[in-house]
């Protein structure tokens, strides 16, 4: 099954870190990374940018409505993702406890909905 | 005739049920076929009688049931090739009447108990699927006990079984470093529905105990799967030892008598002699626990012959070491009291 482990953190407290402490953590996302390839397990990937890069759009009776920001407000914004291969739930929450951001933050795990012909990107 | 039935229905279901949601890997499909095959055990029982081996009868007569749905569903060739292997390895004979007794079965209830308890679902969500698989509790049945409405618990148990397909949540025994703590949710479950009976209020008495009873077999096929876990003993016995007092608990009023004013001749001497058993056999594993130190608190007090001769030392030092592995306000209350009923025994 793939499962999207959705990585929220507090921005605020990652911009805090000192440059060695976030070197340190990408070093620890690297690794992760580095052994789910090597597993077969990784899908895709990626940081995203602040969320006060978000833009949100509606398409509400054929207008187009842009906005600034995120969907929803929370204490802990969306800041990255991983879309990994796990066998079942469990395996995927072990993936995502080995995110370092699990430590300060939280990982929502979303198993996605499989489809009869895989779509082709 | 019912009554053999009904007996068959309450020991053999949550081990059929495990086995028929290992092979179809669906609750829902296993219970449809179980269900099918209570209801032709029903007829062909009343008119010939029960068969030698009732559970492996209807184990074979549910596999049949769940080979035939599975073969409808067309679409899923490849679980029916799966399922016609697993129906043959486990069934070794054509006609279930020529059932011996010794035939074995596989045991997936441990599996089946670590799924309901998945602590992905939430705690009513955990309750209520226990009940229903492993207990063999109907909906009905479950939504009286917990005062609820039978819709809402029936959604409850419709979107547990979607999660637990939907998520992916294994039908496994749990990882060696994970079994721990998916334990405790499973001796929580099992506690949470004793609790539920016990504490329940008049009126709803009846079927209150029924929780009480469904709570101490679920404490029971626990330590048959897992008899090497002392806090799984340890539970029993504490299920046990305050069920024993549950005949002195309430008053002609249906008013809650307190544990010193009760009238100790109505306490159940064989739950608390097995109580009292259970706590000790437990205990000398030598990994103590909640569970186990409760049940050894509730034991002293069921070995006095009056509330006078109780022996408060030993609870106040049961306690204190209670406190050393939870920080329950309510442990620490019951300790001052203890305290306060030993220096007042000593002083008078």
């Amino acid at each position: 099954m793939k499962y999207m482990l959705l990585i929220y953190h507090d921005e605020p407290s990652w911009d805090a870190l000192t440059e060695t402490e976030r070197q340190q953590v990408y070093l620890e996302y690297r690794t992760l990374r580095e052994e789910l390839t090597g597993r077969g397990q990784f899908v895709d990937g990626s940081q995203l940018q602040p969320v006060t890069t978000a833009t949100t759009v509606r398409m509400r009776d054929g207008k187009e409505l842009v906005t600034d920001g995120p969907f929803a407000e929370t204490h802990e914004q969306l800041g990255g993702y991983f879309l990994v291969e796990a066998k079942d739930l469990d395996e995927a929450t072990a993936i995502a406890a080995r995110i370092p951001s699990a430590r300060t933050g939280t990982i929502e795990v979303r198993p996605l909905v499989e489809t009869a012909a895989p779509a082709t990107a | 005739m019912a009554n053999t039935l009904e007996q068959v229905f309450r020991e053999e279901y949550g081990r059929i049920i495990a086995t028929l949601i290992r092979i179809s890997g669906s609750f829902d499909l296993a219970e449809e076929a179980l269900q099918e095959a209570f209801i032709a055990a029903a007829s062909k029982w009343e008119l010939e009688g029960p068969p030698n081996n009732p559970g492996a009868w209807l184990t074979t007569v549910a596999h049949r049931r769940l080979l035939d749905a599975l073969r409808r569903e067309r679409t899923r060739t490849d679980k029916e090739a799966e399922l016609i292997y697993e129906a043959n390895r486990l069934q070794p004979y054509v006609e279930p009447e020529l059932f011996e007794d010794d035939v074995e079965y596989s045991d997936d209830r441990l599996r089946l108990i670590f799924t309901c308890c998945h602590p992905s679902l939430t705690r009513e969500a955990q309750v209520a699927l226990t009940l229903r698989t492993l207990g063999g509790l109907t909906t009905t049945e479950i939504a009286h006990a917990f005062l609820l409405s039978e819709v809402t618990l029936a959604q409850r148990l419709v979107r547990a079984k979607q999660k637990i397909r939907l998520a992916g949540i294994p039908y496994e025994i749990p990882s060696l470093e994970r079994i721990a703590d998916r334990l405790a949710a499973v001796q929580a479950v099992i506690y949470l529905i004793f609790n539920e009976g016990y504490a329940a209020s008049t009126g709803q008495s009846l079927i209150r105990n029924d929780l009480c009873v469904e709570a101490i077999r679920l404490g029971r096929v626990l330590c048959e799967l897992l008899p090497d876990e002392p806090e799984n003993v340890g539970l029993l016995a504490l299920m046990l030892l305050q069920d024993s007092r549950r005949e002195a608990r309430v008053n002609q009023q249906g008013e809650l008598v307190t544990l010193e004013e009760q009238d100790r001749s109505l306490w159940n001497s064989g739950e608390i002699e097995e109580g009292v058993n259970l706590v000790q056999q437990a205990l000398r594993v030598r990994r103590v626990g909640n569970y186990q130190l409760q049940a050894a608190i509730a034991a002293v007090h069921a070995e006095a012959k009056t509330a006078d001769e109780t022996d408060w030392r030993q609870i106040v030092a049961l306690y204190e070491e209670l406190m050393h592995i939870t920080s329950s306000p309510i442990v620490a209350l019951n300790h001052a009291a203890a305290v306060a009923m030993s220096e007042g025994f000593e002083k008078g």
